[in-house]
């Protein structure tokens, strides 16, 4: 499927394709057609982690050039991230040149007023370390994002600001790459669908990267997210569910971490944070989430594998290649599919 | 809004107003963020709140300038939480002593634009879809008797506090249902280092206390939901 290569204007004319698990067909729509897809009294569960700007470069410990991209927190105040070598997004991340093997100990200097620290490297992957930075509290975020450059890949046409990768709705810097889903909430979407008698819920997840360059890290991926449900959303939920309403995910990570936090409780979704290595496929049976809004996934993919919790593989199949054949636009700034019954 | 445990981001946080806010807020039990653009007044302000036992960040940044709005919102975010209460304090003059218009280069005109107007703008703008979707949250713009009254030689400052009022107006209306709610206050004369940059001739005796001042709009903060939505009030 070809790629949006950048941001476009009116999302209301982005095209959406209309999946429904249960009659088992797919049509196509416009994101402007949302309003009328949902009914009065489903709810809408967003991700509202803002972007952070994850991509750092920095110099090894004998100078090497190299990229850190942010994968997320890895508790006790360190990050997890992902080497890659010399270059940038505009090489493909799976012909960039390998990064240079660190170790524990291992300095990383990212500018004057901050460095990385490699506290661990994982056992099965090198270019997976967990690292602590030599600053904390409001300096770390300064320097942070007096350095970093958002996370983008080869597709795009050209490097990204900070503002190309939030939602309108972002709160706390989570992610590290953009929760792509709610690009098709702008204001007026957020009236509109309100108007129609849509609900609104919002957790936090920190959506991690898509790719790593590596072909036997990228099969683990994604990795182990932190999430927190606020009592509020937990509690629509419920009401959702109790009135006959349909809770629908915005995104692959409200999915997570709804799903995540219903795995820990006995299948409800109860207000509280942590950390998810829940991986949804054709043998999960979601417990919280009817449906969600998302992209277009290429079949192979972890993302596709998760749409298949929702619908049977023959349809997403299906309608994928119908998609394609129809010039539907993919990855983060394209067009968007709504998976739901009825 | 009761302020306990909320995550409140104030700018123009190093000295008068500013800083009395954060020590205000902080006092009420606000985890808070402060934003200017000096490093040692702010971070001066900040330990002064830590050393009473409140919470505050210093964010070292310029509300003027576009690149930096995201790391603004989001090292707040970051380090108090969503937030609840966003005051724009920071504001600039201009060029001083204040000029007559007809003396007013365009691009000091534009720089006091984007420093008292697009700045606002551009931060409500970031902070306040997630108030939105939280359904509550509230915003308040500090403006002057000089968005009002044309007097001479406060011409970009004054066009910019008239432009301001009646952006918090429009914020308001548009999102009205949304439970986000807007406040236009007029701190009146104060004895700051700002004032004295315009007024040098000014006896400070006969000026207000920003101390006072900012418990006065604390009260304002306090019971926000009692007062008019997009309402512009003296304090």
């Amino acid at each position: 499927m070809t790629p949006a290569t950048w941001p476009r204007p009116e999302p209301r004319e982005d095209r959406l394709l209309r999946i429904d698990p249960a009659a088992g067909t797919w049509r196509d729509a416009r994101l402007g057609d949302l309003p009328a897809e949902l009914r009065a009294g489903d709810l809408l569960v967003v991700n509202d982690a803002a972007t952070l700007p994850a991509s750092l470069r920095g110099r090894g410990p004998e100078g090497q050039d190299l990229e850190l991209r942010l994968a997320g927190l890895a508790g006790h105040g360190e990050w997890w991230a992902v080497l890659f070598g010399a270059g940038d997004w505009r090489t493909r991340t799976e012909d960039r040149p390998a990064p240079p093997r660190l170790a524990r100990g291992d300095r990383i200097a990212i500018g004057p007023d901050l460095n990385a620290l490699v506290r661990r490297v994982d056992a099965s992957s090198s270019r997976l370390v967990a690292l602590a930075f030599d600053r904390a509290g409001a300096t770390l975020w300064a320097a942070l994002y007096r350095h970093g450059r958002p996370v983008q890949y080869s597709h795009l046409r050209a490097p990204l600001q900070l503002w190309h990768v939030q939602t309108g709705y972002a709160a706390r810097p989570w992610a590290v790459e953009l929760p792509s889903a709610g690009r098709a909430l702008t204001a007026d979407m957020r009236r509109a669908l309100a108007e129609r008698g849509v609900r609104f819920a919002s957790l936090t997840h920190a959506a991690g990267l898509s790719s790593t360059g590596d072909p036997a890290l990228d099969t683990r991926l994604p990795l182990p997210e932190r999430f927190e449900i606020p009592p509020r959303t937990a509690a629509a939920a419920a009401e959702a569910r109790a009135r006959g309403s349909r809770v629908v995910a915005v995104g692959t990570t409200a999915v997570r971490a709804m799903e995540g936090q219903a795995a820990r409780h006995q299948g409800r979704l109860v207000a509280g944070g942590g950390i998810t290595d829940l991986v949804l496929d054709a043998a999960y049976r979601p417990r919280v989430v009817e449906g969600l809004l998302t992209g277009l996934h290429e079949p192979g993919t972890s993302h596709f594998e998760l749409l298949q919790a929702f619908a049977p593989p023959e349809l997403l199949r299906a309608a994928h290649a119908h998609a394609e054949a129809a010039g539907y636009l993919a990855h983060e700034f394209g067009d968007s599919s709504l998976v739901l019954r009825g | 809004m009761r302020m306990r445990g909320r995550a409140a981001m104030v700018t123009g946080g190093s000295r008068g107003l500013g800083a009395a806010l954060g020590r205000a807020l902080a006092a009420e039990g606000a985890r808070v963020a402060l934003v200017a653009r000096g490093g040692i007044d702010l971070e001066r302000t900040v330990r002064e709140i830590r050393t009473r036992g409140g919470e505050a960040h210093a964010l070292i940044g310029d509300v003027g300038d576009k690149e930096q709005v995201h790391f603004l919102a989001g090292a707040a975010a970051a380090l108090v939480g969503p937030v609840d209460l966003l005051v724009h304090n920071a504001s600039t003059l201009g060029r001083t002593p204040l000029r007559l218009l007809l003396d007013t280069d365009c691009e000091d005109l534009e720089r006091v634009l984007a420093v008292n107007l697009v700045g606002p703008f551009r931060l409500t703008k970031v902070v306040a879809g997630s108030m939105a979707l939280r359904g509550e949250g509230l915003v308040v713009h500090v403006t002057s008797d000089a968005g009002v009254n044309a007097y001479p030689r406060w011409g970009a400052y004054g066009v910019s506090k008239a432009a301001l009022d009646h952006l918090g107006r429009i914020w308001a209306a548009e999102l009205e249902a949304t439970g986000v709610r807007f406040l236009t206050v007029d701190p009146g004369e104060m004895d700051t280092r700002m004032h004295a940059e315009a007024m040098p001739e000014a006896d400070p005796r006969g000026l207000a206390d920003p101390a006072a001042v900012a418990e006065r709009m604390v009260a304002m903060i306090r019971s926000s939901e009692t007062i008019a939505n997009g309402a512009r009030l003296a304090s």
